[in-house]
C-alpha cells in the first residue's frame, strides 16, 4: 500500500489512542513523509513523530500504533496453515542471509535442533552479544514455538508465553552469570559482577522484544492493521486508572509523575510569587506621604493572602486503592512547600501516623516504601474499616485540627459493613478549615455495594472523582 | 538556508565531525526540519546535549549562532527590539527649530535608532545564523506569544516600521527542561524532539570524543556504570554532562580501571544527593 493511504489510516488510530493530533500537525506529517523515505524505517518513524507526538508521555502509544500500520510485510510473516512449507521458507531466508554476511556455516539450517539446542545456541549469542544470530533465532523460536494459527483470536502475550518458555528464558539470565563466572580468569569483584549482570539483562531485554516484534508482524499479517491496532490500545499514561493499572503501567505512571509534580511544584512557586498584591492599605499609605509632602508617591498595601493552610492527609492503603494513596501522597509532599505543615496518616482498620517518613528524606519513593512496609495499620483482620480508623484518628489527633486545617480523606469508602464513623468527619469539618475527599473509582460506582462515600461526602466540603493522573493533578492545583 | 542536506546520514556524519554524537532520532529531525523549515522544540533532562546541538548544528552549517537565553520576566524588549531613547532624545533636541515634527518622528523611528535584539537579528541577518532560543520554558506563558510570528512566518512586525521578513530561513531550535506545559499554539509550530540519556553505546563515543587522554577501555566501563546507575530509582539521574566530569575527574587523579573504592570515592561527581549516592554505592556493592 502507498505510504500515504497508510497514513490515514494511522492518524485515525492515533487519535483513537488519544492522541490529540491537530490539522496543522497532520498537514505537517503529509509534508515529512514525503522527505523521507520510507524504506529508511528508524528515521521515517523519527519524522513522524517529530511532527506527531508533542509529548513525551505519549511516545510510547505512538511507536505501538506506528508498528502495527508500517509493519514489515512479506510472506515471510504468514502464520502459514502448512508449517512445512513455511520452515521451508525460512531455511531459504535465512541461508541467504548468511551467505550474505559471508558465513555459511552454523546455525544455517535449524530444523533438526530440539528446542534444548535451540536454547542453548539463543545462550552463546546472548553470551557474546551477537545481534544477528539474537535476531534470526527470534523469528526461528517464534516459528517454531509460539504455535500460531490463522485466525485465532488470541492475544500477543500468549504467544509470547509459549515462546519464551520453550526457551527457558526465566533461568537464562542465571545460567549466563553462571557461565561466564566459569570462563573468567579470575574471580569477578562484585562490581563486575553487576555490571555483567545488567549487560547480560539488557540482551535478553532485547531478545524479548524482538520475538514480541516478530509476534506482532505475524498478527498484522493475519489480521490486519486496524484489527491490531484496536488489540492493542492502551489508555495514555495520565489516563490510566489507579485502581487497575497493570504492572508495566504503574511503570509509566511512575515516570509520567516525575514531570508532572516538577512541573506542578516550579508554576505553584511563580504563582506565589507573582501573587498580587493585597488591597490598598489607606491608612498607611497616608502616613507615609507624610516624607513626600502629602503627595501618596510609596502606596501601601495591605498584607497579601492568608497564610499558607496545614495539610492532613487521611488515607486508605488497603489492596485496591493503595496505588492511589501512594501517587497522592507523592504528589503532595512534592509540593510541600505550599503549605506550612504537611502531616500523613495511613490507615487499613488501624490508623498510623508517617509524617515522620518523610522528614529529613530527599526521597519521597523511599518514604512510600517505609509506609508499605513499616506503617502500623492492621488491626484486627487488615480489612477496610473506616469507622474505626476514624475513631481512632479522632482520639488520637482531633485535638490537632484547627481553623488553618484542610483535610484530605483519601478512598474507595468501600466500608465491608462496618459502622461507618461518619461523625468524625462531621467534626473535622467543625473544626478544620475545608475537608475533602478523593475517591478513585468511578462515579457511577459510589454508593453501590459497601460504598458508602455519599454518606461521607455529605459532611465535606465535596468529592472529588481521582481515578487517573489526569485528574488528580487537577485537583491538587485546585487545591493551593 | 542556501545549501540543503541530502540524507539523514549526511547530517549524522556532519555532527559528528564537530564532535557531536547524534542517534538516530536527532539526526532525522535535523534533517526533516531543515528540509520543511520549521523550528525543533527539543525537551528533555538537564545536560543531555540540548544546548549544544543547536551550537554544533551552527558549527556544522558554519553558521552564526544567535542565542537568546530565556528567563523569568523576559520581555520583547529583550527578545525583540527596543527604541534607543537616549539616543532618539538627542537627536529630537540637537534640532528643536528646523524640522517639522513629521520629519523628526519619520526619523527618529528608523533603523538607525532601533536596537536589536536577538530575535530581530536572527530574522535580518543575511549570512547564515542558527536561532537558539534557550531554555523557553522559564519565561511566562503570555511571553511565548512573542515568539509565535517569528516561528509561523519568520518575520517581525514593528508597528512604526513594517514587517521585517526574513531573507532566508534560519534554522531554529527551542529547548526545554519541562518545567511547564508550553502552550499548544507553540507546539504546534514545533517539531518535536525529545532528548533523552544516550543508550551505552553512544554515551561511551561521547565520552571518547570529547574526554582527551582517555583509553576505550576506560570509557567503556564508565558507560557501563553510569547506565547501570540510571537503572536506580533515584532523586536525580546523572546528565550527560556529569559523565564527563566523571570521566575527566578519574583521568586527573590518574585511574584507567575503575574498582569499588575508586567508584566509592568519586560517586559524588556523577551524584548530587546523598540518598542517591547512598543508594548506589549500595547497588553496585561498593560500600564497604
Ligand atoms: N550527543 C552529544 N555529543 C557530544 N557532547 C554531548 C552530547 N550530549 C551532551 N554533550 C555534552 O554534555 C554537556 C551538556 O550539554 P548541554 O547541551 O549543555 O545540555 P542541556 O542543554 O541539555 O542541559 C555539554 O558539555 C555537551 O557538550
Ligand atoms: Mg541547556
Amino acid at each position: 500500500m502507498p505510504v500515504l493511504d497508510l497514513m490515514s489510516g494511522f492518524i485515525v488510530e492515533l487519535r483513537n489512542a488519544g492522541l490529540p493530533v491537530s490539522l496543522t500537525e497532520n498537514l505537517d506529517a503529509m509534508e515529512a513523509v514525503k522527505e523521507i523515505p520510507i524504506e529508511d524505517r528508524d528515521a521515517f518513524k523519527y519524522a513522524l513523530a517529530a511532527t506527531l507526538v508533542k509529548s513525551q508521555n505519549h511516545w510510547r502509544a505512538f511507536e505501538t500504533i506506528f508498528e502495527v500500520y508500517f509493519s514489515l510485510r512479506g510472506p515471510e510473516y504468514s502464520i502459514a496453515q502448512d508449517g512445512k512449507e513455511n520452515d521451508e521458507m525460512w531455511r531459504e531466508q535465512q541461508d541467504l542471509q548468511m551467505q550474505g554476511e559471508g558465513k555459511g556455516q552454523s546455525g544455517g539450517n535449524m530444523d533438526g535442533l530440539t528446542p534444548e539446542e535451540i536454547a542453548q545456541m539463543l545462550m552463546n549469542a546472548l553470551m557474546n552479544g551477537d545481534q544477528a544470530m539474537m535476531k534470526a533465532l527470534a523469528k526461528q523460536s517464534v516459528q517454531r514455538f509460539a504455535g500460531m494459527e490463522p485466525g485465532r483470536p488470541v492475544g500477543g502475550t500468549y504467544y509470547l508465553y509459549r515462546t519464551l518458555r520453550n526457551l527457558d528464558l526465566d533461568n537464562m539470565l542465571d545460567k549466563l552469570m553462571e557461565a561466564n563466572k566459569q570462563q573468567a580468569a579470575e574471580e569477578l569483584t562484585n562490581l563486575e559482577q553487576r555490571l555483567e549482570k545488567d549487560e547480560f539483562e539488557s540482551r535478553i531485554e532485547q531478545f524479548k522484544q524482538e520475538v514480541e516484534a516478530e509476534i506482532r508482524r505475524k498478527l498484522v499479517a493475519d489480521r490486519g492493521a486496524e484489527a491490531m491496532a484496536k488489540t492493542l490500545r492502551k489508555p495514555l499514561p495520565e489516563d490510566v486508572e489507579f485502581m487497575h493499572a497493570s504492572r508495566d503501567e504503574m511503570q509509566s505512571l511512575k515516570k509520567a509523575l516525575q514531570p508532572l509534580t516538577r512541573k506542578l511544584a516550579a508554576r505553584l512557586a511563580r504563582k506565589r510569587r507573582h501573587g498580587r498584591k493585597g488591597p490598598l492599605d489607606f491608612r498607611n499609605t497616608v502616613r507615609h506621604s507624610l516624607s513626600y509632602g502629602g503627595v501618596p508617591a510609596d502606596p501601601k498595601f495591605k498584607y497579601p493572602r492568608p497564610a499558607k493552610p496545614e495539610l492532613m492527609v487521611v488515607a486508605d492503603i488497603s489492596g485496591s486503592v493503595a496505588a492511589f494513596a501512594r501517587f497522592t501522597l507523592m504528589l503532595v509532599y512534592a509540593i510541600q512547600g505550599q503549605f506550612s505543615k504537611v502531616r500523613s496518616f495511613v490507615f487499613i482498620d488501624g490508623i498510623d501516623e508517617v509524617t515522620s517518613y518523610f522528614k529529613n528524606t530527599e526521597d519521597i519513593s523511599d518514604a512510600i516504601h517505609r509506609v508499605n512496609t513499616e506503617a502500623d495499620v492492621v488491626w484486627v483482620d487488615g480489612h477496610s474499616d473506616y469507622g474505626h480508623a476514624f475513631e481512632v484518628f479522632w482520639e488520637r489527633y482531633g485535638k490537632d485540627i484547627n481553623s488553618k486545617t484542610t483535610i484530605l480523606l483519601l478512598g474507595d469508602a468501600r466500608n465491608n459493613y462496618h459502622a461507618t464513623g461518619s461523625w468524625v468527619v462531621k467534626e473535622m469539618q467543625k473544626r478544620g478549615r475545608h475537608v475533602y475527599w478523593l475517591n478513585p473509582e468511578p462515579k457511577s460506582y459510589w454508593n453501590t455495594g459497601d460504598s458508602v462515600v455519599g454518606e461521607y461526602g455529605s459532611f465535606t466540603d465535596g468529592v472529588y472523582e481521582c481515578r487517573n493522573l489526569r485528574q488528580l493533578e487537577g485537583f491538587v492545583e485546585k487545591l493551593v | 538556508m542556501s545549501k540543503s542536506f541530502e540524507s539523514v546520514q549526511v547530517v549524522r556524519d556532519g555532527l559528528k565531525k564537530v564532535n557531536y554524537l547524534a542517534d538516530d532520532g536527532i539526526a532525522s529531525v535535523v534533517y526533516l526540519a531543515q528540509r520543511l523549515g520549521k523550528p525543533i522544540l527539543v525537551e528533555g533532562p538537564a545536560g543531555t546535549g540540548k544546548t549544544q546541538l543547536a551550537k554544533s548544528v551552527a558549527e556544522m552549517l558554519n553558521a552564526r549562532l544567535i542565542r537568546l537565553q530565556c528567563y523569568e520576566g523576559l520581555d520583547e524588549s529583550k527578545a525583540l527590539y527596543e527604541w534607543n531613547y537616549k539616543k532618539q532624545l538627542l537627536r529630537i533636541q540637537a534640532d528643536k527649530s528646523s524640522d517639522s515634527w513629521s520629519e523628526v518622528h519619520d526619523d527618529i523611528f528608523s533603523s538607525e535608532f532601533l536596537l536589536t535584539r536577538p530575535l530581530l537579528e536572527a530574522i535580518s541577518s543575511t549570512d547564515p545564523v542558527v536561532l537558539l532560543i534557550d531554555e523557553v520554558d522559564r519565561v511566562e506563558i503570555e511571553t511565548e506569544a512573542l515568539l509565535l510570528e517569528i516561528l509561523s512566518e519568520y518575520q517581525v512586525s514593528i508597528p512604526e516600521l513594517g514587517t521585517i521578513t526574513a531573507k532566508q530561513i534560519p534554522m531554529v531550535f527551542l529547548t526545554s527542561n519541562n518545567t511547564r506545559e508550553l502552550s499548544e499554539a507553540l507546539k504546534r509550530r514545533c517539531l518535536f524532539l525529545h532528548i533523552d540519556y544516550p543508550d551505552m553505546d553512544r554515551e561511551k563515543e561521547i565520552v571518547l570524543t570529547k574526554v582527551e587522554g582517555i583509553t576505550e577501555n576506560l570509557a567503556d566501563q564508565i558507560a557501563r556504570i553510569v547506565r547501570s546507575i540510571r537503572q536506580l530509582d533515584l532523586k536525580k539521574a546523572p546528565s550527560v554532562s556529569e559523565t564527563l566530569d566523571w570521566a575527566r575527574t578519574l583521568i586527573l587523579l590518574g585511574i584507567d580501571h575503575i574498582d569499588a573504592q575508586e567508584a566509592k570515592d568519586t560517586l559524588h561527581i556523577l551524584l548530587k544527593y546523598q540518598t542517591d549516592i547512598a543508594k548506589a554505592a549500595k547497588e553496585l556493592s561498593v560500600d564497604k
